[in-house]
């Protein structure tokens, strides 16, 4: 291949198959892509179908570091990954991970920035004004000497992103930078990473769960079936795809063509809905989403004592001298799903764990059946009210689900099968012998819920279950919770996800430094700033949340 | 005066671990607890004066901590199974006779004021060493320390850095692992309890410390100048530091064993093993690529600190010559001690640091702090 030939070009991969060491199938099979100089490409496709394996590929950390055997080839500016391991193409490709603070190597954010133009070589000169032109460029110059530990999550995602552009990279591989952040954090990193490709003109992959967030900024949309991969633009590649956003789920509902890749197109493509119901609310003036809920004010909701299956009075949480949760008041009716919103480090997970009584609490009382769940033994707690915490794998430690399983039945006092049942309504078809390791994201969630369900509470505190979940799996969680709900259980759940909330909740709580700032019925609280409403509300608005709203409302008219 | 500019910076760490050192070796030779509470003092106003608000600068309170818990414990130490000595009597406690397998050891038995004494000032000599050497790890980040490092000592200093910071990761997983144990009405402790904690916990920090290991590689770390010579040169690299440090070793042995008859071979061989070393180092170095942002300066007030540190040592040496008697407690008999007065100046010149070196830095801290 000649220069002139490869002028344009950033990546190719040419009948790239990938199988790991042990496995009987190939992860990615004869993959053939070209990927442009300055494209801005979206990867998408379902947990397990292949993507980081393809992202790993690109620098060469598959297979040099995870192992597993390569055919074809992949070449990175020229430089094929055969002849080149990570490090020798650390020059041409940064990669960021998911978890900013698990690739951090230093402990301020000035030397985070440098390590990578130390480790190429750099002169002292060269680096100084090159770290100065990124804590600009990313925003973070009055964060200098922070140290890392301390950072916001969105703002130690800036950093690594930093890190990685210190060094001039001409590719730049983003693996899910933003599946831990809250939405703000989210924005600030996409903002940043949107102004790079328009200033800098710097090639990038990214690969994103929450395609909605990513998708109207996409040049070229990689579709990862099965270890297949289809390319192209992204409202051709959306109409079969198997990961698509709420707006393309209602375009496909809806039959637009083209698809609508932002809100903006869909708002546009929506206005005959729109006039339609305009038409409707103006004949039936008092039809609107609320009736049957009581909106206490916020901060203070008066709950009817009878209805609650939890109620929490004054209670505050505090970690030394920070109060993370300040006298709040809270109930949680039976049959009722409340999602639980807030910036990251509002206070959510502090409240959970001390509304279930295992946490700490500084002042304020709980109360579930007339009793405390603190003053009861953890035994008896978790047939109360149970917790699955933000990273349900803590909960594991028995080497295979069937051994999980038959320990939760034993300290649940059951018989033998009770808990293996529930997995199987949950998720069905996980292996008995499997590795509680070795599910995906979805598996190792159904796995830690069955196991919490086994001592059927009365409460469930789900502690951002939705982390890691692709559409479908959300959609199956939201199953589950409703049918819980259907039997009485009440469901607290913290979320950054509003898709999901406009999906799975009928009421949310909207938490800021400790208190709560909001309190009502999904619909009014969603759609009262444009921070939290879906894509569908802010294309159809009168209440409408979810395209299965959509659908209902407007039968088959559509 | 322009070198001794007072703009606030971070001084170099060297010269604070130089000053340290200084002031730990003056400490080893003597047992004058003035001149020990002179060495205390100092050190307290020099961290005090020049220390951040860094995690590592607040741990100076845990230094000082464990010297007082030196002391207890080689007070009461004393009273347990110390060999009692003295005229005048402290305490009179009955002696606890042992078999005679164990004729060396004094349970209990009656405490005299000589024998206390002595032990306290053995406790409070540790005490100071480990004071000084906590000082010095207050003022100077650690791992700017290893930065500071010969680039063929690089990759060991990454380790170093890394495995430092594994540390408290790993406290935070175990919190929250039997944090999480609770929610499953598990209660049960020991042995039983061991493989549920630790398994998560492990498989935790493996699954990060493979993920680090990762990004370190993408970022490029471990890549190396590329030339045909490599080999070669890395060859000639490790023939050099090997045999660098076996003659080294070889030296200190003739000049450390006193019934060694060869001793004048001593010195040569080690200013020989040094030179060797030393190359091979260098040579080392100009393999890897590695270069260091912002390196620390070495300045005046540098050089002026680790000199006051040396100051402390050097007037601990010549009152040990002209007076040597001064250096210790009287004990025999029981005496208030003197005060020397070379080692009284050389320890008061340690104190400089406090004056003449530029203040800290103010460490920018962002406002919003997410708790764990």
């Amino acid at each position: 291949m000649t220069d002139a030939m490869q002028a344009g070009i950033a990546i190719e991969l040419a009948g790239v198959s990938v199988t790991y060491a042990g496995a009987t199938s190939p992860v990615l099979k004869d993959v053939d892509l070209t990927i442009e100089e300055g494209e801005l490409v979206l990867v998408v496709g379902r947990t397990g179908s292949g993507k980081s394996t393809l992202l790993g590929a690109l620098n060469g950390l598959v297979p040099h570091f995870t192992g597993g055997e390569l055919s074809g080839s992949v070449r990175v500016h020229g430089r094929n990954t055969r002849d080149h391991r990570p490090r020798d193409l650390a020059d041409l490709v940064g990669v960021v991970g998911q978890d900013p603070l698990a690739g951090f190597v230093t402990d301020t954010v000035e030397e985070e920035l440098a390590y990578g133009m130390e480790q190429l070589g750099l002169a002292p000169a060269v680096m100084r004004k090159r770290v100065e032109e990124t804590l600009d460029l990313l925003g973070i110059a009055d964060l200098r000497n922070a140290p890392l530990t301390e950072l916001s999550g969105g703002q130690q995602q800036r950093v690594a992103i930093g890190a990685v552009l210190a060094a001039h990279p001409r590719v730049l591989v983003l693996d899910e930078p933003t599946s831990a952040l809250d939405p703000t954090g989210a924005e600030e990193v996409l903002a940043a990473i949107t102004r790079l490709v328009h200033d800098v003109a710097i090639t990038v992959v990214i690969a994103e769960h929450r395609v909605e967030r990513v998708l109207a900024y996409a040049d070229r949309l990689v579709h990862v079936v099965d270890g297949r991969v289809e390319s192209g633009l992204p409202a051709e590649v959306m109409v079969s795809s198997t990961i698509a956003p709420p707006v393309v789920e209602l375009a496909r509902w809806a039959g637009w063509s083209p698809l609508p890749m932002s809100v903006r197109d869909g708002w546009r493509a929506a206005a005959p809905l729109r006039a339609q119901l305009v038409e409707e609310a103006a004949q039936q003036p008092s039809r609107h989403p609320g009736d049957g809920f009581e909106t206490g004010r916020a901060g203070l909701p008066q709950p009817a004592a009878d209805a609650a299956a939890l109620t929490a009075r004054k209670l505050s949480v505090r970690h030394g001298d920070l109060v993370a949760v300040r006298e709040v008041g809270l109930a949680v009716r039976a049959g009722e799903i409340t999602a639980l919103m807030g910036r990251n480090g509002s206070g959510k997970s502090s409240l959970l764990w001390a509304l279930q009584g295992s946490g700490t609490r500084a002042t304020g009382t709980v109360e579930i059946g007339g009793a405390d769940p603190r003053d009861l033994a953890p035994g008896l707690r978790r047939t109360r009210i149970g917790l699955v915490p933000q990273t349900p794998s803590d909960l594991l430690y028995l080497p295979t689900v069937a051994g999980e399983c038959a320990q939760a039945d034993r300290e649940s006092g059951l018989g033998p099968g009770s808990c293996r049942q529930l997995l199987d309504r949950i998720v069905p078809g996980v292996a008995d012998d499997l590795h509680p390791r070795d599910l995906s994201e979805g598996q190792r969630l159904g796995l830690v819920l069955a196991i919490q369900l086994t001592a059927d509470p009365q409460v469930l505190l789900l502690d951002e279950p939705t982390r890691g979940l692709d559409y479908q799996a959300k959609s199956a969680l939201s199953a589950v919770l409703h049918a819980l709900a259907d039997r009485g259980r009440a469901i607290l759940l913290s979320t950054h996800d509003v898709e999901f909330v406009a999906e799975a909740s009928d009421r949310v709580l909207v938490m800021a430094d400790g208190e709560f700032v909001a309190d009502g019925p999904t619909a009014e609280v969603l759609t009262a700033s444009p921070a939290f409403a879906p894509q569908v509300a802010k294309v159809l608005g009168h209440g409408l949340l979810t395209v299965a709203d959509a659908a209902a409302r407007f039968g088959d008219q559509a | 005066m322009t070198s001794l500019s007072q703009l606030p910076r971070a001084l170099h760490p060297l010269a604070w671990w130089g000053w340290a050192i200084g002031l730990a070796v003056a400490a080893s030779m003597t047992g004058n607890p003035i001149l020990l509470g002179l060495i205390v003092v100092v050190v307290w106003l020099v961290v005090v004066a020049r220390r951040t608000d860094s995690p590592w600068a607040r741990a100076f309170r845990l230094y000082a901590v464990l010297g007082v818990v030196i002391v207890l414990v080689r007070l009461v130490l004393h009273v347990l199974v110390g060999l009692k000595w003295g005229t005048i009597e402290v305490l009179a406690l009955p002696r606890v006779a042992l078999p005679h397998w164990a004729a060396g050891i004094n349970l209990l038995g009656t405490v005299y004021l000589e024998g206390w004494l002595a032990a306290a000032v053995q406790g409070l000599q540790l005490a100071v060493l480990i004071l000084a050497i906590g000082g010095a790890n207050a003022l100077a980040n650690p791992k700017r320390l290893l930065r500071a490092l010969p680039h063929a000592l690089h990759e060991v200093g990454t380790a170093v850095v890394v495995s430092v910071s594994v540390a408290p990761q790993l406290a935070e997983s175990v919190q929250r692992v039997l944090r999480a144990r609770l929610l499953r009405g598990d209660v049960g402790r020991g042995l039983r309890a061991v493989p549920r904690v630790a398994l998560p916990v492990l498989q935790d920090t493996l699954d990060r410390s493979l993920l680090l290991a990762a990004a370190m590689e993408s970022r490029g770390y471990g890549a190396r100048n590329s030339d045909a010579t490599a080999a070669g040169r890395r060859l000639v690299t490790g023939s050099l530091t090997l045999a660098g440090l076996l003659v080294l070793a070889f030296g200190m042995y003739d000049l450390l064993d006193p019934t060694r008859s060869l001793s004048w071979l001593g010195a040569p061989l080690v200013v020989l093993g040094l030179a060797l070393t030393v190359a091979g180092m260098a040579l080392g170095g100009r393999e890897i690529r590695v270069t260091t942002y912002r390196r620390d300066p070495w300045r005046l007030p540098e050089t002026l600190t680790v000199l006051a540190g040396l100051a402390a040592a050097a007037g601990m040496v010549i009152s040990k010559q002209a007076t040597p008697d001064l250096l210790w407690l009287p004990l025999q008999p029981l005496a208030a001690p003197g005060l020397p007065i070379a080692a009284t100046i050389g320890i008061l010149l340690a104190a400089l640091p406090a004056f003449v070196t530029p203040p800290p830095a103010a460490t920018g801290r962002p406002r919003n702090r997410t708790p764990r």
